[in-house]
């Protein structure tokens, strides 16, 4: 303790807290404006990158507040819940006794969900098997451009395929009257739904980690007993996760089903039958209401019934991969 | 030195390249079986990679070439119409960090087992069970996990899971156990109970360990390989090596003046 620095180095140390504290605080008097341009810009973005972090959550709940605004009443008032959720009649604009069931809508909208999952499931995950186990250097690159390239065609091209491709396909194959049906819809659907499991089925098998590969290569399993007995079970969660997803994403897809399902209000009872769905309804039917009407309440009804369903589907996705990354 | 045993590991001028990089220049090794030989040099020497050419592992990353010759138990394991699972059941391997498959410590320890008894048939739980317990007895697991067994083996402490790893070898009846640096990832007393263990193991299996710690080569194995540059510089008995190192290198390598 000879110095006079380290005299002062051992008193800073013992006067902890406040002997510091009224160091700093001298050393920036000095040049109080210690704020330079980085300072400022460092603060606007936080601000920034703030703002664009918030606003989901804003948009969120604007979006389902407004929702709810136009149909709640509805709902809570002149709506026969009972109805609604038994009775296939849909027919708001009829002049003397205006029926709103959504029954056939909600088929319609299910059957093709359903027909397209049973397509696209095993499609992209051994899509998403291929890419992430299996091709190495440019094939994968090329596919995993490809997948996402078929994840950018809009739905109307996809529902314009539907129309003047799938429509006289199927009515040739299968000799029906007419091919704008469930399994038309439902394989355009499937296509669309495709690409993003895909990608969200590879991210999962992707995460799970090389050292199990190694560890099931090195006991002398073949690549396939690998890809079963370990990845799958291990990337089970992220799977189901995409496969909830998709079917989210089906749920809610309305201009290619709109054009390639037929659009007839009614419960299939095969897939060359017409459905309506849901959102193929709201899409047509609102611009052509008045405002405030019964039938316009009854459509936010129908969206809200749209969101909450989408909803749960995502939650239960979003909970299933966190369920991943617990363990 | 016992020159008696019969040899185990075989290879002649086998040079290994990652790419355009070569790690392994011309190796020429013979190794002993029914011992424990330890594998030392500076990391980047290519000590792992020799090791994981003796399973041919080394071919998960594509852009691995080799070239010369390996003989396990006198097969030539690169010849054309060897089976890789046939590889693989002889020569078990045990990894730098405990990996065990996210699979209940029952099934990791009959993972092995069942894809090479597949012709057999669907095993019995009771078969299973015994089998599982045989493997956990040999490596001193058996004690502590008989009341989780249906637990995930991830669980497990570091030590507990490396010994999990080990065990899985055992239903598969390898007849050589390639270790690369098994011991880096656990605490002293890991290391201890690990090594014990390796050491036991000799009785029945060939061990081919890396490690970078010397004192573990010293006192843990029979043999010695100094490995610099992709290239054997000595191969010995390990006591030899530490007293009378023949090559400056392996002197200065050992006494840690570099590595």
């Amino acid at each position: 303790m000879g110095s006079p620095e380290s005299a002062e180095v051992a008193g800073a140390v013992e006067g902890a807290g406040v002997a510091e504290g009224a160091g700093v605080a001298a050393s920036f008097a000095e040049d109080a404006d210690a704020r330079t341009m980085a300072w400022y810009v460092d603060k606007g973005v936080e601000i920034l990158v703030f703002i664009g972090g918030v606003s989901a959550i804003i948009f969120i709940f604007g979006i389902f507040g407004f929702v709810m605004k136009e149909g709640a009443g509805f709902i809570a008032g002149s709506l026969d819940l009972g109805e609604f959720f038994t009775s296939p009649r849909w027919a708001p604009t009829s002049s003397y006794n205006p029926t709103y069931g959504a029954l056939a809508l909600i088929a319609g909208t299910a059957s093709v969900t359903g027909l397209a999952m049973l397509l696209a499931v095993p499609f992209s995950l051994g899509t998403a098997i291929y890419i992430a186990e299996f091709a190495t250097g440019r094939i994968r690159e090329i596919l995993k451009v490809l997948v996402e390239l078929l994840a950018a065609i809009p739905s109307v091209v996809w529902g314009f395929i539907g129309l003047s491709i799938m429509n006289p396909l199927i009515i040739d194959l299968f000799n029906v009257p007419v091919g704008l049906s469930v399994l038309n819809s439902g394989i355009i659907l499937g296509l669309m739904a495709a690409p993003i499991m895909t990608t969200i089925a590879e991210d999962a098998l992707k995460a799970v980690p090389d050292t199990y590969r190694e560890a099931a290569e090195a006991l002398g399993a073949t690549r396939w007993q690998v890809v079963f007995r370990v990845v799958l079970p291990a990337a089970k969660n992220g799977l189901v996760a995409a496969v909830l997803l998709g079917v989210g994403r089906g749920f809610g897809e309305t201009m290619a089903v709109l054009m390639a399902s037929g659009h007839s209000i009614n419960i299939p009872t095969s897939v060359f039958d017409s459905v309506r769905a849901l959102t193929a309804t709201i899409a047509a039917e609102l611009g052509e209401t008045a405002v405030g009407s019964d039938h316009y309440k009854a459509l936010f009804a129908l969206g809200i019934f749209l969101f909450l369903v989408t909803f749960i589907i995502n939650l239960t996705a979003d909970l299933v991969i966190r369920g991943v990354r617990k363990r | 030195m016992d020159k008696e045993r019969p040899l185990a590991i075989k290879t002649q001028k086998l040079s290994l390249w990652y790419g355009t990089f070569q790690a392994l220049f011309d190796v020429d090794l013979e190794i002993r079986g029914g011992m424990i030989t330890s594998l030392i040099g500076p990391s980047g020497c290519g000590k792992s990679t020799f090791l994981r050419c003796i399973n041919r592992i080394n071919e998960r990353l594509g852009y691995v070439r080799t070239a010369g010759k390996v003989h396990v138990l006198g097969n030539d394991i690169y010849a054309p119409a060897v089976e890789l699972l046939q590889v693989r059941k002889q020569v078990g391997m045990v990894f730098q960090r405990p990996n065990p498959l996210p699979l209940s410590i029952r099934d990791n320890v009959l993972f092995g087992y069942r894809i090479h008894n597949r012709d057999k048939g669907r095993l019995s739980k009771a078969a299973g069970d015994e089998i599982a317990e045989s493997a956990l007895r040999r490596v001193l697991l058996w004690e502590s996990v008989k009341d989780k067994l249906g637990s995930p083996g991830g669980g497990l402490s570091l030590e507990e899971q490396q010994k999990l790893c080990i065990a899985r070898l055992m239903p598969v009846k390898p007849a050589v156990l390639l270790m690369d640096e098994p011991c880096s990832a656990l605490d002293p007393n890991g290391t201890e109970a690990v090594e014990e263990l390796i050491w036991e193991l000799r009785e029945e299996y060939t061990v081919l360990i890396v490690t970078h710690n010397m004192a573990q080569a010293r006192r843990a194995s029979d043999e010695c390989i100094f490995m610099l540059m992709g290239k054997v510089v000595e191969h010995r008995s390990t006591g030899e090596m530490f007293v009378t190192p023949r090559h400056k290198e392996t002197a200065d390598y050992i006494e840690g003046r570099y590595g």
